[in-house]
């Protein structure tokens, strides 16, 4: 079988082997999960021994007609973009079961449920990135709330059941916007002598500008909501508020990638004209998001809520890397969305033990970590550093390549996404005084260390920050094709410097 | 230019022992300080070597690279993790581990009753590694990464004891203020990549030739900002007098000796933009100008010894800056100056330290006094140093200050006038507050509590402070000797000793001037200090109560900064929650209540999926249209 193939259906595999464990015995739910979850992680790293490096696109690939009537396919395939998404998100599931070990008890439903539904998420999230087929993916896309909204309904905290109600109608509104460009898309294949959905082939059709702006408007709005970007992002804290932190990672640190993903794979690619047309709109708002969600992070009360904030600031970043068109740009911005991963999980993981501990979710109740909890307080602190982009961590090389990328385009836009640099130091070391320094604050004193699984969950993305930072090289070997394909199919090319050689 | 396969050690060494004293924890504690200390003064090994290995080479072999790996490569920009050493790097990289070292040494006994020491030095270890990379770095994206290392080296020391709320937040501003100064460095970057397609040293040289006075400028003014940040000079300055809430031997290393320095040799690394931008270089000298008055006048009114020493390091890199500014020249005197300060100001702190050792960690000078006979070694050693400072002839500032005085006045004209007046001007207030802190700590009569002991600290302290002395005496004329620091970086600065030429002002007469005016602020400094009230008086003149509040620097910040920042926070939490949020919560509204009429159409829960199909179907039908249209 197909390698990809059986990346996307080993945790479904997975999930039947669930089936057959007793409710009450949670551990054997737990392992089985745990060892589905790596399983899964073994097939996607096969996947790079036949992945061939540095060749342009999709690899990999298998098709099986699904509906022949309309032409839609079970295509998939991967190029680099898709390559690295994929494998953040099988490193990332793993790292979650391990991670949130405790955190499905006190659900509405059982333990069992709660990790039949995680591995259902991570068979979606693989094959989103992966399917080539516009209708594939779209189904995809829509049929991925319906896990996340049990998880945070289910399993969550606070007014969960409101959130996830939220989160569903706001994606649902954005997929339905979706869903009539894929018919859009269809029609006009049609009209052009063959129905398809297949993304290659669609990227070759002939499409008037006009038409071009609203179908790139269908997908955006749906992408934009998902990413999320200002002023579509009001659904994020709250889910954010409430989920498990597990659940924030797989939202936040892959779930919400799907946007800026999609945007780079159809907006750009099947849209070039009408991509022109709202760049310049959209880059305004990319950094109204940088900015604003900055501000409101440094304003949060409730650390989840302020994690998600900061996300909506870096997703701004992205969003600026894609639509500046320019190759630093485009990779930057994909090894953003890598990087953002680990980084995200990372806050959210100790974060989410700092919360457990402490059993409140109010920075104000922290304090003076420091000094009791040393490698814990130091785990919070190097996560913080990733996400104010300390050069040697991964996350400064995204975000310099994504800065520098702009601004040879757009060097007004760099200069103000610049300011998010300092914006970040505030939060961030706001967040860390707050939290890790200072007297001990009452309600902390005997709060235990970081425990070995705790250890073992968080070092892996500790690794990954300071690898991926000091030699980001194989990663930016592998999106670099990619992204010169995407140029190519926009029609643009790098602005060229402006004093001679 | 030869490649050597060393270098990397001179980085690897002190990041790898960082590393293990931070990973292995209370394991360490027993070791980690000989360990740290050992290392330090092995990296000063290996640049001792390179240093002998420059003098066995001439012309353009003196200078070495290595090439670690490919570090980024998309599109044009390609940057390597890849090093220089050059007769400008090699300056630091001694000046760091030599200097860094015997701060190790005599941390190992100011540090003895601290539970965390092994910690402490750990930070020092990465210091140095981050210090080093910083000035080894061969391209501006290589530096970078070293230069917001020894930001965040310098946040985790002042913030030592951050379980204090002050120290803590003193800590935070530090690294608020860099990132400001860091927004200008990757400007400057940025501007170097769009404009020459390169971000490496050579690279951006080799553009700079064809490059337009406008994007010159720009580049210029964006490194000075960084430069800013990074050497507490006017805007962003005010983090370094805060900064002093860290281990004095942190202060000594790296808020006087090295870290505060970086941005002169950004500056002086970047001569090549400078050189070709006049403006940007009248913007450099005003910064400098400015900045070695604000600290002088800052210096005259603190009583913390500690303070004091802050805001005559903020004024003394005002002249290293100013020097920048002077054209090729200026940049050797620059880094002489740098030089000779690293000895006598990191000598100061370490006296300081050792003072404050043997009054139980008192740094109130209004309760000093009397403590030469006490601390014989340290007043001697601190002595030499004031001396240094002062620029008396012949210790080391006398040669590396007044030729800064001397190249300032040949700028010539009203500018000449201005620039070198205010730098005499300076020297003159810096006599009076290097006068005034020597005579409160070491002279008149004791004015502590019966209950402390000063007494003289371990031979461990007062050994770095004596060979600081040392280099205090001798470093300036050694370096000036027939020229020998001016020949030795003309590689790099492209300044020949002649150039000073166009003497308006003979240097007899500069350091005539220069000694009258510093006898003046002396002995002013000793009439008035005469007897010492142990409270600070209230009754002061209007500039004593301005320099007392910084120039009312943090006053400034607050309004301008703070308090719009934290209403504007506010505002947009408000804003998001009633008016965005508030909007989707409408729509939401809205559709509740149809589908609440259309429910009644309905039995079943999926109400609001069918309606949601239904809107779909129809905007699918409307999209229909249009693409058929």
């Amino acid at each position: 079988m197909n390698l990809l193939t059986l990346t996307i259906i080993l945790p479904l595999l997975g999930v039947l082997g669930l089936v057959a464990v007793p409710k009450e015995n949670t551990k054997a739910i737990k392992l089985l999960a745990l060892a589905s979850s790596v399983v899964t992680l073994i097939s996607s790293l096969l996947m790079l021994t036949k992945y061939k490096f540095g060749v342009q696109g999709f690899q990999l690939v298998s098709s099986h007609s699904w509906f022949k009537v309309f032409n839609i396919n079970y295509a998939v395939g991967i190029d680099g973009l898709a390559l690295v998404l994929i494998l953040l998100t099988t490193v990332l599931v793993p790292i979650v079961v391990v991670g949130g070990w405790n955190e499905a008890e006190n659900g509405r439903w059982s333990v069992k449920t709660f990790y039949m539904l995680i591995l259902i998420l991570e068979t979606f999230m693989v094959g989103v990135f992966a399917a080539t087929d516009v209708f594939l993916f779209y189904v995809i896309f829509e049929a991925m709330l319906v896990p996340v909204y049990f998880l945070i309904g289910g399993y969550g905290r606070g007014e969960r059941a409101a959130a996830a109600l939220k989160f569903l109608l706001y994606s649902l509104f954005g997929g339905l916007l979706m869903l009539a460009a894929v018919i859009g898309l269809f029609v006009i294949s049609i009209k052009q002598g063959h129905g398809t959905f297949d993304v290659t082939a669609l990227s070759h059709l002939k499409i008037s500008h006009n038409t071009q702006d609203w179908l790139f408007l269908g997908f955006f709005i749906a992408f934009a909501i998902k990413a999320p970007l200002f002023p579509f992002h009001t659904w994020l804290p709250g889910a954010a508020k409430s989920a498990t932190p597990g659940t924030s990672i797989l939202v936040l640190g892959v779930l919400d990638k799907v946007g800026t993903y999609g945007m780079i794979r159809f907006c750009i690619a099947l849209f070039p004209e009408a991509t022109k047309t709202f760049a310049p709109y959209i880059i305004v708002l990319s950094l109204i998001s940088i900015i604003y969600g900055a501000f409101l992070a440094i304003g949060q009360k409730d650390l989840n809520s302020l994690i998600a904030f900061t996300s909506i600031s870096h997703f701004g970043f992205i969003v600026l890397g894609i639509f500046a068109m320019t190759s630093q740009g485009l990779t930057g911005a994909t090894l953003y969305m890598v990087n953002h991963g680990f980084s995200t999980a990372a806050l959210f993981l100790v974060g989410g033990w700092m919360i457990e501990r402490r059993k409140s979710t109010q920075v104000e109740d922290f304090g003076g970590l420091q000094r009791i909890t040393p490698v814990m307080a130091w785990s919070f602190f190097i996560a913080g550093m990733s996400a104010l982009a300390l050069p040697g961590l991964s996350s400064f090389v995204s975000e310099f390549l994504v800065l520098v990328g702009t601004f040879t385009r757009y060097p007004l836009a760099a200069v103000i996404g610049t300011t998010g640099i300092v914006l970040a130091a505030l939060y961030i070391l706001l967040l860390v005084q707050r939290t890790l320094h200072g007297p001990l604050q009452a309600g902390n004193e005997d709060t235990p260390d970081l425990n070995w699984r705790e250890k073992f969950a968080l070092a892996p993305v500790i690794v990954a920050l300071v690898l991926l930072g000091f030699y980001p090289k194989p990663a930016i070997h592998v999106i670099n094709p990619a992204t010169s394909q995407i140029m190519a199919a926009a029609q643009v090319t790098d602005p060229t410097p402006l004093a001679g050689k | 230019m030869r490649t050597s396969s060393h270098l990397v050690y001179l980085i690897a060494l002190p990041l790898f022992s960082s590393a293990i004293l931070l990973l292995l924890g209370r394991m360490a504690d027993k070791w980690g300080h000989i360990f740290a200390t050992l290392i330090s003064a092995s990296a000063f090994g290996v640049g001792v070597f390179e240093f002998m290995a420059m003098h066995s080479h001439t012309g353009a072999n003196r200078a070495a690279t290595q090439k670690l790996f490919e570090w980024i490569s998309v599109g044009n920009l390609k940057v390597d993790a890849s090093l220089l050493l050059d007769q400008l790097s090699i300056c630091f990289v001694l000046l760091i581990t030599g200097v860094g070292t015997l701060i190790h040494i005599y941390s190992i006994a100011y540090m003895d009753h601290d539970k965390d020491r092994r910690r402490f030095f750990a930070y020092l270890n990465f210091f140095i590694a981050a210090m080093l990379l910083l000035v080894l770095g061969n391209s501006y994206l290589n530096l970078y990464v070293g230069w917001e290392g020894v930001g965040l080296a310098s946040y985790l020391l002042i913030g030592f004891w951050n379980h204090n709320q002050t120290y803590a937040v003193a800590a935070k501003k530090a690294f608020i203020a860099n990132r400001i100064g860091d927004v200008g460095l990757s400007l400057a970057i940025m501007i170097c990549f769009t404009q020459f397609g390169a971000v490496s040293f050579d690279g951006v040289k080799a553009g700079a030739s064809h490059a337009s006075p406008a994007a010159l400028t720009a580049i210029g003014a964006m490194l000075l900002l960084a430069a800013a940040g990074k050497s507490a000079q006017f805007p962003l300055q005010s983090w370094l007098g805060d900064a002093m809430a860290g281990p004095t031997p942190v202060s000594a290393l790296i808020h006087a000796a090295t870290m505060v320095t970086a941005g002169v040799y950004l500056i002086t690394r970047s001569n090549f933009i400078f050189d070709a931008s006049s403006t940007a270089r009248i913007l450099v000298v005003t910064v400098g100008v400015i900045t070695l008055l604000f600290g002088a006048i800052v210096g005259t009114a603190k009583d913390d010894i500690k303070k004091a020493l802050a805001a005559s390091t903020m004024s003394q890199i005002g002249y290293m800056i100013l020097a920048t500014g002077l054209g090729p020249v200026g940049y050797a005197f620059a880094i002489m100056h740098l030089l000779t300060h690293g000895f006598f100001k990191a000598g100061m702190f370490l006296g300081a330290g050792s003072v404050m050792h043997g009054m139980d960690d008192e740094i109130n000078m209004r309760k000093y006094g009397g403590l030469a006979k006490l601390m014989p070694i340290t007043a001697v050693t601190f002595g030499l140093g004031y001396l240094a400072i002062l620029g008396v002839p012949p210790f080391a500032g006398f040669y590396s200050k007044d030729k800064i005085i001397e190249t300032a006045f040949n700028q010539g004209g009203g500018k000449g006038i201005i620039l070198g007046g205010a730098a005499l001007l300076g020297a003159g207030i810096t006599a009076f507050y290097m006068t005034r802190v020597v005579v409160l700590t070491f002279a008149g009569a004791k004015r502590w509590k019966d209950g402390s002991h000063p007494h003289e600290s371990s031979v461990l302290m007062w050994g770095p402070m004596v060979v600081l002395a040392i280099g205090s005496i001798a470093s300036g004329f050694l370096l000036s000797a027939g020229g020998a620091l001016v020949n030795w970086l003309q590689p790099v600065v492209n300044a020949s000793h002649a150039e000073g030429g166009k003497e308006l002002m003979k240097p007899l007469v500069v350091s005539v001037l220069a000694l009258g005016i510093v006898a003046l602020g002396a002995g002013y400094a000793i009439i008035k200090y005469r007897t010492v009230p142990e409270v600070a008086p209230e009754k002061v003149s209007i500039f004593t109560k301005i320099a007392r509040k910084d120039l009312y620097q943090d006053i400034f910040n607050d309004a301008v900064l703070v308090k719009p920042g934290t209403a504007l926070t506010a505002g947009l939490v408000a804003t998001d929650h009633h008016v965005i949020d508030g909007a989707v919560r409408l729509v939401g509204w809205v559709i509740g209540e149809v589908s609440d009429v259309l429910r009644k159409l309905q039995n079943g829960y999926v109400r609001s999926y069918a309606l949601m199909m239904f809107v779909g179907v129809f905007i699918g039908a409307l999209i229909l249209w249009v693409v058929t249209a």
